[in-house]
């Protein structure tokens, strides 16, 4: 089923770039939609807490944060439907976008689909899903309880986690590959400071060792010599980098080798009429805060596109 | 919370979910997760988009560890299907609608 109107501007995804995206645009008095396929806020929700967004001196929760800003998004007038996008035909121009019950039309298209932690891709990581391997601490911290557990990486998501791990287990080796951590100076502080966690550094992790009843060790491989050892831990929290979510991104859009998609500075694509805002983008710095500011410039380019194209 | 979710507990999952006629997706979750809430709408949807083929109930975890504890749930949200009293199918973390409808689909004839 076809719906009749064509929107102005339909942004795929509702975190932090969606979101300010809509907000900007509803403010424009564009016709917007926003399509998202689970609750708003996404990353977000896989976080405690935010301390690096500009305006909260104490910092602020996470899910605090993603109802504010979906809230002021709301407040002028964004249309939102909670649907998964399952196609996407940019080639034209007007834009169709393929959902479960229905085909919507727009002028302009902003992707803001995000992105998702990377698999570590060993033995073991799949099977052990859910019964010891973890890609989120906030979630499954708390069945941890006095036990020994591990988090892979060494980035500003495996420290902070780490040291948000110690609220609950009794202890946490970080298994870094590098000789150093890559994490943000007072994020490596904080977890410096942590009597609870230690560091394995130049090791990488070979297999999760486990059966039915979960994790029980890690293999690791030390990088300068190539001992072979087992970590005994009954968890393991991965925090090895993200990939794009970009499975229903056709491939008339230019991506990186990676599957970002490359955008000028205003947040063209390659396709004209349909920008890119957050995560999803060719960035170095993936942060709230360049989220938001992606999100303002997509909504306002779109509104530009529209004005001197129709 | 939609009105058809039913919310089961340690000690009401024996009849009401391992002892159900009809399949059961049983979606554990807590208030301290965001993944959770996330997939909060789409378990609703699912909700009302089976209607009377399935039965779709909640159990937080933090007010009810037997449960979670017997099946070796070590990770939320986790979504599991049952079927006359046993796992059928089992989805960990937040996933696409449409991977859960398929997972559902091999369980409700």
């Amino acid at each position: 089923m076809t719906e009749n109107s064509v929107y102005d501007v339909i942004i795929i995804g509702g975190g932090p770039a969606g979101l300010t995206a809509g907000l900007y645009a509803a403010r424009a008095r564009l016709n917007v939609l926003l399509l998202e396929q689970m609750g708003f806020g996404g990353q977000l929700l896989t976080y405690e807490k935010v301390d690096n967004y500009p305006g909260f001196p104490e910092g602020i929760g996470a899910f605090g944060l993603a109802e504010l800003i979906s809230a002021q998004a709301l407040r002028f007038g964004l249309q939102v439907r909670n649907a998964e996008v399952l196609s996407l035909d940019l080639t034209d121009k007007i834009k169709t976008i393929i959902l479960a019950d229905s085909v919507l039309r727009a002028r302009t298209v902003i992707l803001a689909t995000g992105a998702a932690p990377n698999k570590l891709g060993v033995k073991g990581e799949t099977e052990l899903t859910g019964r010891g391997v973890s890609y989120c601490a906030v979630c499954d911290a708390p069945f941890y309880r006095d036990q020994e557990v591990a988090v892979v990486g060494g980035g500003d998501t495996a420290i902070e986690e780490a040291v948000y791990l110690t609220k609950f287990a009794a202890k946490v080796h970080v298994v870094h590959r590098r000789e150093r951590l890559r994490a943000t100076p007072v994020i490596q502080e904080k977890a410096f400071d942590n009597e609870k966690i230690s560091f394995i550094l130049c090791s990488v992790v070979t297999e999760i060792q486990g059966s039915r009843q979960g994790v029980c060790g890690l293999e690791l491989r030390d990088t300068r010599d190539s001992a072979v050892s087992v970590l005994p831990v009954s968890g393991v929290f991965m925090f090895v980098g993200i990939k794009p979510n970009s499975k229903i991104i056709p491939p008339v859009v230019e991506r990186d080798e990676a599957g970002f998609i490359c955008t000028d500075k205003e947040m063209a694509t390659s396709v004209p009429g349909v920008f890119a805002a957050g995560d999803i983008r060719v960035k170095a710095l993936r942060q709230i805060v360049t989220a938001v500011g992606d999100g303002a410039t997509a909504a306002f380019n779109a509104g530009r596109y529209i004005e001197s194209n129709f | 919370m939609a009105g058809n979710i039913i919310e089961v507990t340690d000690g009401s999952f024996e009849q009401e979910v391992l002892q159900s006629d009809l399949p059961v997706l049983v979606d554990f979750w807590a208030p301290w997760c965001g993944p959770c809430r996330a997939i909060a709408p789409v378990v609703e949807e699912l909700s009302a988009d089976y209607g009377a083929k399935l039965k779709v109930a909640k159990c937080n975890v933090d007010d009810n560890p037997k449960i979670p504890g017997k099946f070796g749930i070590r990770a939320i949200p986790t979504l599991i299907i049952f079927k006359n009293g046993n796992v059928s199918e089992q989805i960990t973390g937040a996933v696409a609608k449409s991977q859960i409808t398929a997972a559902i689909d091999k369980v409700v004839g």
